[in-house]
């Protein structure tokens, strides 16, 4: 059982071995990538996201991967069926999932097919026999029982009949052995909590509030979880349990939580609303992996935040640019097909000139592509997707917490600008999480903005009055007078207006204008100046990223730091407009790397901005980057310059 | 709580005219055009309500009529194609203060943003829907529309359309709206009559306004129009009142003034017909009842009209009922999340439940 504590000096020094308690040994780790793996009726997520929270409650850095079908219940036992969650937690600061899992928990024969190729040579598997049977080997392609024909001699395998193990556990129970089976992915949270010490009573407290309405299936939870802890205590299969002390010095001082990238944008949402001081208004359709920032704001009417489940994207985007126009901070929520609908809309906002969010929490595509994947494959929709010329700011928050940042630095630019901002997700930032540290009420933004509330424009003949298309010499925003302001009724609309007044204009000079002035407007957002990470100050390679790479890339240009190797790193939050500085880093590198989960569009930007040839790495395959793999790449090109 | 159709719109003490309601813009719809009259009807009748002018918007999509709003001198939005009744809601429902129109054509509101209407009828959005039928494309220069006859010769269809048309209040009816009513672009007093009603009305009212087209599809309701045709055509709905329309039964004649024909229930199918109706009038003639709670009546009364002729065409009132409205519901929660979990803090919402501590 050696062999996490070789997964985890490899990349973060030696591992100590901590005095045996009791009859066990106890040995300390920095760090531990587990992967739960099962039918997706097997409750992989809830175990996944309990383990979390307990692994969340006792302080370690974490960093979580759940990857899931997009079926509901796809059909049991089969390969495209299987349900995962990865979690990566450690006595440092962390920045990824993992990339191999130095434990795999597979409730299935289809989830130890699907899963064991990720699995490193040496690792752990737990593996539930009972669903080891002939015919559910045949249905994965399975001609011999893998637990005995050797081919996982390489492997520490621990066969666990969970399931009868549950059922035992629960014989006084007033259950059917199928409904006692079901507690089957609590014992297995109880054993692994045992073998990583975690603290438990926040699961059990969990169970008794998700079940406060059926006592008896909470109690047998409890019981299947209470059931799978003693069992790693007393069988003599698990001869070693592991601590992994609580990242103390990975953190600036604070109050810490766990936080996904969904949540953590909803309530971004929630605390632009209350820094503006204005209602939120929310306007979606369902679509994932987006749709719970619906469920998540439509929890906190007591914010005055309306959310409106609309008709449709079109509808969803078309009430809150609505609701923009009478005065609210206004979001619309989607994945990439969403974007495609709306676009005619956004073109509107765009001319219009109103403040409104849009969220796009990215997954593979095209078309319905991968529902629950990930991927970066819309900044250039985000980017240009729209007729005729019609700038759009954009935001890409970098890790899961960031995404509350994020979102008020959009609302920021919106208020400011008076435009549509996209704020672009992406599936792995939404779905996994890491430790959080909860701001303090005065570090937030002040993003109130002011109506407007008199004429602010003198005719010739001296009469005051109002022009919706009077800008501010500063930001070229134009002024937001709401309906029920009197004296400042004005119509708006998306043909062409004229400047200073909005009347129709069809005049060819005037539409040069506007549109130059529109794509001024936009270019002139202020955005901070690219920050470069170049701690030997001589790199010659730089490598560039934007949104959730942030991760991955930070590990690599960390493993290629540790071996001594040079190299720059600069991650852009700011897609549009790029940070001012942003041509100079590029100049200032021999070669710069960008690494992006599409076919290069970042790269594309840039090579037309700045005609510098970057080297574009990508990746589709629906899944985050692997650290090791793009430390492979940085590394070639460190050592080629 | 519900509320009465305009008591959260703030009122004005100053003399209104219809002259407040012109904007300076130009009206830049063809000469002859039936859109003139329904603005004119509109900026004429708005005064009588009394509401403070800049709680006054209209929401508006794309098409001929949907220029509409660049002569209202309220605040008012052209928006996107079809889109209009979605825009409409979102503003409805985030300012309740406020006094929303929306105006659309039939090509607009049936055709590419037919989703948005049906679903703002059935959500029953404080919305006055104003519906201009000319039963053809005009901004695209005439090609047919979803409420064109079968067989119209069109430039997209030089050898007739094929599609059967929608009726309007049949649609509407059928996503349970609450408010629904046609009228003419040329009786102003009916128009007028059916836009006070509409503003009274709590929820979503949908006023179809057969509009003429004098480019594209001239005198497409010309059976309606004329003083001679309109006898047999129309059927004005009065609540309260026997459906009678047709040339009257005199009083020389014996008769109470009233229509020969009438519309009756036929016992053996349920539906509705057109008899004629003797001299005293006692043949079953049903009564009209725009606030009966079952809408089946209204929408047998929707299906009389004949596509090709318009005769028997119902023009009036179909239905209003009351049901609750989207917008009160959206606040009342809102009111009742406050009333269980207090005031939203910030604070608390970051913070959570689940922590730990970090010392520096």
């Amino acid at each position: 059982m050696t062999s996490q504590v070789e997964q985890a000096s490899k990349d973060a020094g030696p591992a100590d071995t901590a005095v045996p308690a009791g009859a066990k040994e106890v040995r300390r780790l920095d760090r531990v990538i587990i992967r739960f793996a099962g039918d997706s009726g097997d409750g992989m997520q809830l175990t996944g996201d309990r383990f979390t929270s307990e692994t969340a409650s006792f302080g370690n850095d974490l960093s979580t991967l759940p990857n899931f079908p997009a079926e509901i219940r796809a059909p049991a036992g089969t390969l495209p069926g299987v349900s995962s969650f990865q979690l990566h937690f450690a006595d440092h600061d962390i920045l990824t999932p993992g990339d191999a899992p130095n434990v795999l928990v597979a409730m299935n024969p289809a989830a130890l097919k699907a899963n064991i190729a990720d699995v490193p040579r040496g690792a752990e598997i737990i593996v539930n026999t009972d669903e080891f049977s002939k015919r559910a080997m045949a249905k994965v392609g399975y001609a011999a029982n893998p637990l005995e024909d050797g081919s996982l001699s390489a492997f520490n395998v621990h066969p666990v009949p969970l399931t009868t193990l549950t059922v035992e556990a629960l014989k006084g129970y007033d259950l059917t052995r199928k409904e006692a089976g079901r507690s089957k992915n609590m014992f297995a949270l109880g054993l692994l909590s045992w073998m990583y010490h975690r603290p438990t009573e926040g699961t059990e407290a969990f169970l008794r509030k998700k079940f406060a309405k059926k006592p008896e299936i909470a109690e047998a939870n409890i019981v299947a979880f209470r059931a799978g802890w003693n069992f790693g205590e007393t069988t003599e299969d698990f001869a070693t349990s592991y601590e992994v002390a609580p990242a103390t010095k990975a953190f600036p001082a604070g109050t810490y939580r766990n936080m996904s990238g969904n949540l953590a944008l909803s309530y971004g949402l929630v605390a632009a609303g209350q820094q503006a001081d204005l209602p939120l208004y929310l306007g979606s359709y369902p679509i994932t992996p987006a749709s719970d920032i619906l469920h998540e704001l439509s929890k906190h009417k007591n914010f005055g935040v309306r959310t409106f489940q609309a008709e449709d994207e079109i509808a969803g985007i078309g009430a809150a640019l609505g609701a923009a126009f009478g005065g609210s901070l206004a979001v619309t929520t989607t994945s990439g097909p969403g974007v495609a609908l709306k676009s005619e809309t956004i073109g509107l906002a765009v001319s219009l000139e109103l403040p409104l969010l849009v969220v796009d929490i990215q997954r593979g595509g095209p078309s319905t592509g991968l529902p629950t994947k990930t991927e970066q494959a819309d900044l250039l929709q985000a980017m240009y997707g729209r007729n005729g010329e019609a700038p759009v700011p954009i935001v890409a928050p970098m890790t899961p917490g960031d995404c509350f940042t994020a979102a008020l630095d959009a609302a920021r630019i919106a208020l400011t600008y008076r435009t549509p901002v996209f704020l672009l997700s992406d599936g792995y930032l939404a779905n996994g999480s890491e430790p959080w540290r909860i701001p303090e009420a005065d570090e937030l933004p002040d993003l109130r903005t002011q109506f407007a509330t008199g004429p602010n424009h003198t005719l010739d003949d001296g009469t005051e009055v109002f022009w919706p298309y009077k800008r501010d010499p500063q930001t070229l925003a134009r002024p937001w007078a709401v309906p029920g302001t009197p004296g400042l009724e004005h119509r708006v609309g998306g043909i062409e207006k004229q400047d200073g007044t909005g009347n129709i204009s069809y005049d060819p000079a005037n539409h040069d204008h506007m549109v130059r002035t529109r794509q001024a407007k936009v270019d002139g957002v202020e955005v901070p100046p690219l920050e470069v990470d170049d701690p030997d100050g001589d790199s010659k390679v730089l490598v560039l990223g934007w949104g959730s790479t942030y991760g991955p890339i930070t590990a690599a240009v960390r493993r290629i730091r540790r071996t001594g190797g040079h190299i720059a790193q600069a991650h852009v939050r700011y897609l549009n407009p790029f940070p001012a500085n942003l041509g100079e880093v590029l100049a200032a590198y021999d070669k710069v790397i960008v690494p992006e989960m599409n076919l290069g569009q970042l790269a594309t930007l840039l090579r037309a901005r700045f005609l510098t040839d970057v080297e574009s790495v990508t990746q589709v395959t629906g899944l985050p980057f692997k650290a090791e793999q793009l430390a492979t790449v940085l590394k070639e090109a460190v050592d080629a310059h | 709580m519900p509320t009465e159709a305009l008591s959260l719109v703030p009122k004005t003490d100053a003399k209104q005219t219809m002259k407040d309601f012109k904007s300076d813009q130009e009206v830049r719809w063809c000469p002859g055009c039936g859109d003139y009259a329904i603005l004119a009807a509109v900026q004429g009748f708005l005064p009588e309500l009394g509401l403070a002018r800049e709680n006054i918007t209209f929401i508006s999509g794309i098409g001929c009529s949907s220029r509409f709003p660049y002569y209202m001198n309220t605040y008012g939005m052209h928006s996107i194609h079809g889109r209009a009744p979605a825009i409409a809601t979102g503003l409805a429902t985030a300012r309740r203060d406020l006094s929303v129109w929306v105006v659309t054509g039939d090509g607009d509101a049936l055709s590419i943003g037919g989703n948005h209407l049906i679903h703002a009828l059935r959500r029953n959005v404080n919305l006055k829907i104003l519906l201009f039928n000319n039963r053809i494309y005009g901004l695209t220069k005439g090609q047919y529309s979803p409420t064109s006859e079968v067989g119209k010769i069109t430039k997209s269809t030089p050898m007739g359309s094929l599609d059967a048309p929608f009726n309007p209040l049949s649609l509407a009816l059928g996503a349970e709206a609450s408010f629904v009513a046609r009228t003419v672009d040329s009786d102003r007093q009916h128009l007028t009559s059916v836009l006070r009603a509409a503003a009274q009305h709590k929820g979503s009212a949908l006023i179809e306004i057969y509009q003429n087209c004098n480019i594209f599809n001239d005198g497409a309701f010309e059976a309606l129009k004329d003083k001679q045709l309109a006898q047999e055509a129309v059927i004005r709905l009065e609540h309260g009142e026997p459906i009678r329309f047709g040339a009257p039964w005199t009083e020389a004649e014996g008769g109470d003034g009233q229509g020969r024909k009438g519309v009756v229930r036929d016992r053996a199918t349920g539906d509705l017909t057109v008899v004629d109706v003797s001299v005293d009038g006692t043949d079953g003639v049903l009564t009209h009842d725009a606030h009966a709670a079952s809408p089946t009546t209204a929408f047998a009364l929707s299906r009389l009209a004949d596509n090709d002729t318009l005769h028997h065409t119902p023009i009036g009132l179909l239905r209003q009922v009351e049901r609750p409205v989207y917008d009160d519901l959206m606040a009342d929660q809102m009111d009742a999340a406050v009333e269980q979990k207090g005031k939203g803090d910030l604070s608390s919402l970051l913070a959570g439940s689940d922590t730990w501590t970090v010392v520096g």
